[in-house]
């Protein structure tokens, strides 16, 4: 079988597109050129992996309208679960399919300047900002086909920009709903965060259709400049049959902090990559990350934290659960560069294994090009111990529960990090529901 | 009828193929506290493992009965419920799953479908007695016995068993690593419990312990069997003596199972 790598747009379609949207030129430009390198670049080639027969880049539909949600109580009951309903002063962006369809913003972002808006009005009135730091020090254009295909489709996503020496004190939150089986979605999240500020940014991929067939292209862009602070939490739970490309990467400037914890919870084949560049000397990154695999699923889970300046930090500790036929693979790499002096990296990755089918598979990797640091990992696969099982059911608990009890304990630490209440229940809820 | 009997015939089992107990006959009745004495090796955790249906011993022979309930038929969780509980030599510890959540799914399934005990019980329940126990608060939210000092798992161990009110309770070496304040703590949470409907097997090779929980019944193990049975004042002789004069008197030479004389 070969797959037709003739791309479903040409060049007339996606300068339309962009005119469509009153896009600055800068930005028509890089898609025209990222459509061309699309065309060119390969695939990439997630280690452990063989993603050249998903398909990526065969599809019919680029926009899908919908209406907007006039208020919350419009929304479906599964985002309706992860908002606070009752608030009053939230900065809550949410997407339905392409189009942006509500957006609140609390008095303090206002008063501080800081920027939360969709990609299409960013673009406009925010063009020379965006510029600045689209696809240029985080993800690039021309990493690879899908990089390519990104820039050159981006069909929705947000900008958050916090300028410098705020402090945001509520997280922000956004929510991308699926409600259209036809979607296929170019989705982009760029947070820039100014010197000496912090803000904590929590997003849902939340699909409402029990499957679909579409391709799903996600790029976040973090950029963490000298001595801030970000908290960034992210639960994807996208339909069975949606094939995910997702790559979210952090760049931490001088002093800076980038927090991930991740709830990658999609039930449709998934490639996920989460980096983050330790740049600047002292800078610090810290992911944590829970996975639950089922039914035939095939999934890669790399994540990677590069150690430029410095006195870097950067920690990844990783829980996954594999059940009936599912694959995953579990790539942890703690890169040093030469020069990274005084840096630390340290990885955790446990797969627990629910079923005899299930396969999972942990690598860690240590790249060290520094002598003086400290580095230490640590893996596992393994199943459910008959002993914790056995102590549990010593105080009456029966079995199904107990393994319950195990299975949440074991993903426990990445769901306690996130940062929103609500979200931290909507994970528990997915979590109960996955691993049944 | 106060209280209820746990009856142990000519039980027998192994471990991986390798035969450990050869036939321990016992009977521990609601209101009657009893210890089992014996060195190391001679089979005193595998008997309360087998009767709590531990994964790894496999019972060949004899039976247990709790009343008229063959426990042996059971699953582990069925026996709790049925009112048996062993505090372990060495508990499990559990990453993410915090002790009172732990306690309160315990004490639930216990209760039954509908009959859940509300939150605020529970919290008030627990704190009673994790105070009694002169447990930190703190203990509560902690993940469950992940990083406890040895002596907090024991202390902990106990406060499962009140919370739980079990009607046979076997404590198998609850004793060993607890300095002298903890152990008075320890002994306290049990001579609490102590009362007709509440039947104790303790198990230990001390006779520190039993200063300050009087035993009605005392047993010697060796060989993986009962070799000799008394009152308290056993205990005491053996605290004296050592366990030598039982094995010249029975003429045996290594206690240990597997060494037949
Ligand atoms: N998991 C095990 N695998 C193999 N042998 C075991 C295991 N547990 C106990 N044994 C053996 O069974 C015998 C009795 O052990 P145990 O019941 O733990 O004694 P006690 O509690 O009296 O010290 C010992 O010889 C010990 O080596
Ligand atoms: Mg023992």
């Amino acid at each position: 079988m070969t797959i037709d790598t003739k791309l479903p747009f040409d060049q007339e379609y996606v300068v339309n597109f962009s005119k469509e949207n009153s896009e600055p030129a800068w930005l028509s430009e890089l898609r025209i050129n990222a459509l061309a390198s699309a065309e060119q670049l390969p695939l990439p080639k997630p280690d452990k992996t063989k993603i050249n027969k998903w398909n990526f880049t065969q599809f019919d539909s680029h926009v899908v309208k919908s209406e907007i949600y006039q208020s919350l109580s419009e929304l479906p009951e599964q985002a309706k679960a992860l908002v606070d309903m009752d608030a009053t002063n939230q900065s809550l962006y949410i997407q339905r399919n392409t189009t942006p369809a509500f957006l609140t913003i609390s008095e303090e972002l206002k008063a501080n300047g800081v920027i939360f808006t969709d990609i299409f009005t960013a673009a406009r009135e925010h063009g020379d900002l965006l510029q600045k730091y689209f696809m240029k020090n985080g993800v690039k254009v021309d990493e690879h086909k899908l990089t390519a295909l990104h820039a050159a489709l981006m069909n929705g996503g947000i900008f958050l920009y916090v300028p410098k020496n705020v402090e945001v004190k509520e997280p922000i939150q956004a929510i991308f709903v699926h409600d259209d089986a036809s979607l296929n979605l170019f989705n982009h999240v760029i947070v820039v965060v100014e010197d000496n500020s912090k803000v904590t940014y929590v997003e849902n991929y939340v699909s409402t259709v029990d499957s679909a067939n579409g391709i799903f292209n996600i790029v976040t862009e973090v950029i963490a400049n000298p001595n801030s602070k970000v908290q960034y939490g992210a639960v994807d739970t996208l339909a069975k049959g949606i094939t995910t490309y997702v790559n979210r990467r952090g760049v931490a400037n001088k002093d800076a902090r980038i927090e991930w914890a991740l709830g990658l919870m999609n039930d449709g084949n998934t490639i996920s990559e989460n980096t983050t560049n330790l740049m600047g000397d002292g800078s610090f990154g810290d992911t944590k990350t829970v996975v639950v695999g089922r039914g035939e699923q095939v999934q890669n889970f790399t994540t990677s934290v590069v150690h430029f300046g410095k006195h870097s930090e950067g920690y990844i500790l990783k829980h996954g659960v594999m059940k009936d036929s599912a694959t995953s693979i579990f790539n942890g790499i703690g890169k040093i560069e030469h020069g990274a002096s005084k840096s630390n990296a340290e990885q955790e990755s446990r797969v627990l294994m629910l079923s005899e089918k299930a396969r999972g598979d942990a690598n860690p990797i240590l790249l060290i090009d520094e002598d003086d640091v400290t580095a230490g990992h640590a893996a596992s696969v393994g199943r459910v111990d008959p002993l914790q099982l056995y102590y549990l059911m010593s105080r009456g608990i029966p079995k199904t529960e107990a393994e319950r009890l195990v299975i949440h304990g074991f993903l426990a630490p990445v769901v306690q990090a996130l940062p929103i209440e609500g979200v931290k229940k909507q994970l528990t809820a997915v979590i109960e529901r996955k691993v049944k | 009828m106060a209280g209820s009997t746990l009856t142990i015939k000519e039980l027998h089992v192994e471990i991986d193929g390798k035969e450990i107990l050869k036939g321990v006959n016992l009977e521990v009745k609601g209101g009657e506290i009893h210890a089992i004495m014996g060195p190391n090796g001679t089979g005193k955790s595998t008997l309360s493992s087998a009767i709590m249906g531990h994964p790894k011993y496999e019972v060949t022979s004899g039976s247990i009965a709790l009343d008229e309930q063959d426990v042996l038929e059971m699953e582990v969780d069925e026996r709790a419920r049925a009112g048996l509980f062993l505090a372990m030599q060495y508990p499990s510890e559990i990453n993410g799953v915090t002790n009172a959540d732990f306690l309160r799914s315990a004490l639930n399934a216990k209760l039954g479908e509908g009959n859940e005990i509300s939150l605020m019980k529970f919290i008030r329940t627990m704190d009673k007695q994790m105070d009694f126990l002169e447990m930190d608060q703190d203990m509560a939210q902690r993940y469950l016995n992940e990083g406890f000092s040895g002596g907090e798992k024991k202390r902990n161990e106990i406060l499962q068993l009140m919370m739980l009110q079990p009607k046979i309770a076997i404590l198998d070496e609850i004793d060993s690593g607890l300095d002298i304040d903890a152990l008075k703590v320890v002994s306290k949470g049990i001579n609490e419990m102590r009362g007709e409907e509440f039947g104790c097997l303790i198990i230990t090779h001390y006779q520190r312990l039993l200063d300050y929980i009087t035993p009605d019944f005392v047993h010697v193990m060796m060989q993986g069997r009962i070799v000799k049975s008394g009152g308290p004042e056993l205990a005491q002789r053996l605290e004296a003596e050592g366990y030598d004069w039982i094995k010249q008197e029975l003429g045996i030479e290594d206690e240990t199972v597997g060494q037949e004389a």
